[in-house]
């Protein structure tokens, strides 16, 4: 090879910058809402999972709670079922991924000069941004309902944002599963049969103190459990707040200290 | 950055847009890159041919940036594949094998979107979009779900979402498998508009008859390795060229025929009365017109001509003594080893 003239010298800077990569996640975000747009199924979780279990849990077993008081059971389980809406909706963050790494158009941000970071943190806003409207269509059916705010804005805030901190700590468990398993349905099915024993073995729907020994025992440590309790203190101002929601904070930090770094370093190796 | 920049030999040739040394890359225990070397000037096409399973799409996802190399170099638009991935990325276009336009999006919306993640304006990225559309006659699909677009729609959004960023250097992986001959030549023809702009363009191909078309120089790869490369032009008169068919009204004429193009110093005609066809290799189309004239001005009736390209497996047999090893399932059939003459 002749080295007497070279190329173009490539003096260019190849680092991206803060406004750089804020144009990007905000460009990603746009293509996540716009997908959402074009697939409104896929907002079936956001905007009927609340109402439907709200319905099915007040009307259909609200009676046989509480000695049949529906208005007391409402109190108990919408707090319960606001903590959880950040986690379930973090769950789509693994299929989304999947679909992408499937249908090749990772292939095609992969060969633009953007930040590897870019797609996820924007796949991370657009359901965030879901999980907030999600929020809001349950509280505001709860409040039609006759739920009743028993404290202030700040708290129902802390509540909402509690939620939010929790599913950002469930976001690296499902890209982990999106990044794994081979298909988006596979990634569905499997967040579902994890999230389904982790549900229903919580505080979110019944009181555990009617539950077997052996199911207490595991109520007891799901953080779900601790996430119900610490929203119902919150929105009815009734019961110890700081020890649930440390309870929460600290299996929030511990599934990302683990995850995230798992994550990050399987998606950097794919991207 | 600069200690890299002035190290000699790390930028490849002056002139070469793209520069490949010795490229290896193994899955498990498939090489599908075994030692490839290969070079494409500057402002000109590369054709790459080889069957299925031949490395072409490893070696296009190497010179993305997409998967690294076991062994070896390469650089693009004078960027190390391995060193300098974010500025090549700027310097590069690809058209995957497999469409990677997103699905749920309007085909207006996966340009827009490249153009801002390629910080246009948001102006600049809605004006270039508009631009590209246009162009690739797409305009009034602009705002439908590219979920319903047909198959060469996807491809030539493909296309139009690789020039976003006016790439100086092109990749095509297979642009026309799987396309019907018409939506074929729709996008050989945007080829050569985009290679008449000055776009250095690698394609990859199985079909002799497209790199022909398109390319300037050809690089023929089998199992990982290049057996063969130079000019198109070249490598043509090593396989023999064109083929010119000729099927005459009336088929006891055909002994007739030879006789007269033999005649006129045409002596490699040969006749077959089971098929009913003269055929005569030709290079070039002086001599396709020589024949005709012959049999024209003797007042043969002819019925129909076609010109046959030879196919991968005959190139494979002219450059290597043997067929061309077909490691996939999908056979490598040209989509269209017959074409009429204009
Ligand atoms: N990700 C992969 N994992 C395992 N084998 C692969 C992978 N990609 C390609 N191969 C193998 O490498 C060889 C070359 O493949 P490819 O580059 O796709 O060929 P072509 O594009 O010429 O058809 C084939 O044998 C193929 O099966
Ligand atoms: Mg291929």
């Amino acid at each position: 090879m002749t080295t007497a003239t070279l190329a173009p010298a490539p003096a260019e800077d190849s680092r991206i910058g803060l406004v750089g990569t804020l144009r990007h996640v905000g460009a990603l975000t746009r293509r996540n809402l716009m997908r959402i747009k074009a697939d409104p199924e896929s907002m079936f979780d956001a905007v009927l999972m609340p109402i439907i279990f709200t319905v099915l849990f007040v009307y259909v077993f609200g009676g046989a709670m509480f000695a049949g008081d529906q208005d007391a059971y409402k109190q108990y389980m919408i707090p319960g079922l606001l903590g959880q809406t950040g986690m379930t909706l973090a769950l789509a963050v693994g299929t989304g991924l999947n679909s992408d790494f499937q249908t090749g158009v990772m292939d095609r941000f992969r060969t633009l000069p953007i930040g590897r970071a870019s797609v996820l943190l924007s796949k991370i806003v657009a359901e965030s941004l879901r999980a907030l409207l999600s929020s809001a269509i349950l509280l505001t059916f709860a409040f039609l309902l006759g739920f009743e705010l028993k404290t202030g804005p700040l708290e129902l805030l802390a509540a909402v944002g509690l939620s939010m901190v929790f599913g950002m700590s469930i976001v690296w468990i499902s890209m982990l599963l999106g990044m794994s398993l081979r298909s988006a349905q596979a990634v569905q099915g499997v967040s579902m049969l994890v999230l389904m024993p982790l549900q229903f073995g919580s505080s979110i729907f019944a009181p555990t103190s009617t539950m077997p020994g052996w199911l207490q025992s595991f109520t007891e440590v799901n953080p779900l459990s601790a996430l119900a309790d610490a929203s119902r203190a919150l929105l009815n101002g009734q019961g110890p707040v700081a020890h649930p929601v440390m309870v929460v904070l600290i299996w929030s930090a511990a599934a990302t200290a683990i995850f995230a770094p798992l994550a990050v370093a399987r998606f950097r190796k794919r991207v | 950055m600069t200690g890299i920049a002035t190290a000699p030999n790390t930028r490849g040739t002056a002139g070469n847009a793209v520069e490949v040394h010795g490229i290896v890359k193994h899955f498990g225990t498939t090489k599908a890159l075994d030692g490839v070397d290969l070079t494409v000037r500057e402002g000109t096409v590369l054709g790459v041919l080889g069957p299925n399973g031949a490395g072409k799409t490893t070696l296009v996802r190497i010179l993305s940036t997409l998967i690294k190399p076991d062994a070896g170099t390469a650089f693009v638009g004078g960027y190390d594949v391995l060193r300098q991935p974010k500025q090549l990325r700027r310097t590069i276009g690809l058209t995957g094998q497999y469409a990677s336009v997103d699905e749920l999006l309007s085909g207006y919306e996966n340009l827009y979107l490249i153009g801002r993640l390629l910080d246009l304006s948001r102006r600049d990225a809605k004006a270039r979009a508009t631009e590209l559309l246009e162009r690739f006659s797409l305009t009034e699909a602009a705002k439908r779900t590219a979920k319903t677009y047909s198959g060469g729609m996807r491809r030539r959004l493909d296309l139009a979402a690789s020039m976003i960023g006016r790439p100086r250097v092109l990749y095509l992986d297979e642009p026309t498998t799987g396309l019907d001959p018409r939506t074929r030549n729709e996008v050989w023809d945007e080829v050569q508009r985009m290679v008449a702009e000055g776009s250095t363009v690698l394609l990859t191909t199985q079909y002799m008859e497209e790199a022909e078309q398109l390319a300037n120089e050809l690089t023929v790869i089998d199992r990982g390795r290049v057996i063969a490369n130079g000019a198109v032009a070249e490598l043509k008169a090593r396989v023999g060229g064109q083929t010119l068919q000729v099927r005459p009204a009336h088929p006891a004429e055909l002994p007739e025929m030879a006789r007269c193009l033999h005649e006129s110093g045409i002596t490699n005609a040969t006749v077959s009365p089971d098929t009913g066809l003269l055929a005569v290799p030709i290079t070039g189309e002086e001599q396709l017109t020589a024949v005709i004239g012959v049999l024209g001005g003797r007042g043969f009736a002819i019925a129909g001509i076609d010109t046959k390209v030879p196919s991968l497996d005959e190139v494979f047999l002219a450059i290597t003594g043997k067929p061309a090893t077909v490691a996939d399932t999908a056979p490598a059939a040209s989509p269209a080893a017959k074409e009429p003459v204009a």
